[in-house]
């Protein structure tokens, strides 16, 4: 499978370096090797949810409790958790770290994935929720530190979007 | 049994634990019967308030976590149990007050009315410990020993679909907020 090792390390330490210590994930392709990662981690606590939204849940308990969490799910699966974004995480100003594998965008050769590629940055623009994407290897650890700190800072939700070029070689 | 007196009775068991309830009848009658900074009442994302029990009762293994929800909500988020059932904190104790409606919108009446068994999906989810009470007294002692077990329970508690003639708080959510999470910063250290 050629989803990046090699990416998904430099993501997985970075998330280590923000001192993240609850990941909430569903299963998707590209994320593969962070879930794998996560679960042998015996600092990590992973959360293997039924749906996306479960997760917002999980990382507002973990915040008000002080401790740092990050949620790795498809773009679909943030599609499927907007309604809890909305009514808990904006609501109560709950910062999420959100690392969203874009999928259906440049280069998806799946077509059930495109429709979800085309609406992904214009929902999360609706919700005025700062996007990040990562494409470089070189910016993994600033640019999740820097989206972690805003997300505290403000008390608001953050969006990474891991894109095609940084997880999946051709 | 009315909600109201199951949870007067639970009253004493909830006051200085970590308690997370779900939104409208459950909120105002808990508020009513006196708040507390460990308190906090999720006033929208219907669903999630055991999902939010659960993040908690994760990040302090050493509290006790206590989610109040109802048959609306769970219904909303069927997987939350499978998903408890799946990492079984000993410290997550969720109480599901079943009045077979959704009350604080209309009354209009939930799957379990028509059969759906919440106790039943909770077992078949794999949630180690799942009792049912229906009296203000067995819910007290149902609660009683569930704690005492360190072991992830569910408990359905059928009530009335009787609420409270306002669900007035004067909380503002943002006030309820910070108070809780300042609350958890406290026991965590």
């Amino acid at each position: 499978m050629p989803v990046s090792v090699h990416s998904s390390k430099l993501i997985y330490d970075a998330l280590k370096a923000c001192d993240v210590r609850i990941i909430s994930a569903l299963p998707e392709t590209w994320l593969v090797h962070l879930i794998r990662m996560a679960d042998e981690d015996p600092e990590m606590t992973l959360v293997r949810l039924a749906k996306e939204e479960e997760g917002v849940g999980i990382s507002a308990g973990a915040h008000l409790a002080g401790v740092n969490s990050a949620m790795l799910m498809q773009n679909h699966g943030f599609l499927a958790a907007i309604n809890p974004i909305v009514s808990l995480a904006l609501l109560y100003k709950i910062p999420l770290l959100m690392l969203i594998s874009y999928r259906g965008h440049m280069g998806e050769k799946d077509p059930w994935q495109t429709q979800g590629g085309l609406v992904t940055e214009p929902v999360l623009r609706a919700l005025n929720i700062p996007i990040w994407h990562l494409n470089n290897r070189s910016d993994i650890d600033r640019r999740l530190k820097d989206a972690q700190t805003l997300a505290h800072a403000s008390l608001h939700p953050v969006a990474v979007l891991l894109s095609r070029e940084l997880m999946w070689e051709d | 049994m009315l909600r109201a007196d199951a949870l007067q009775a639970i009253y004493p068991e909830l006051q200085d634990r970590i308690v997370v309830t779900i939104m409208g009848a459950v909120a105002a009658e808990l508020y009513m019967l006196g708040h507390r900074h460990n308190f906090f009442y999720l006033e929208h994302a219907m669903g999630l308030a055991s999902s939010m029990g659960l993040g908690i009762a994760l990040s302090l293994p050493e509290q006790k976590v206590i989610v109040l929800d109802g048959d609306g909500s769970l219904l909303m988020n069927l997987g939350t149990l499978s998903t408890m059932a799946r990492y079984k904190p000993g410290n997550l104790l969720h109480i599901v007050f079943d009045n077979e409606s959704l009350l604080s919108v209309g009354g209009f009446p939930t799957a379990t009315s028509t059969g759906a068994d919440l106790a039943g999906i909770a077992r078949a989810s794999g949630v180690p410990q799942v009792m049912e009470a229906n009296t203000p007294e067995s819910l007290k002692d149902a609660v009683t020993q569930a704690l005492a077990s360190n072991t992830l329970t569910t408990i359905v508690s059928k009530v009335e679909a009787i609420g409270p003639k306002s669900f007035h708080m004067d909380l503002p959510l943002l006030e309820n907020r910070f108070q809780f999470k300042r609350y958890l910063e406290k026991v965590r250290k």
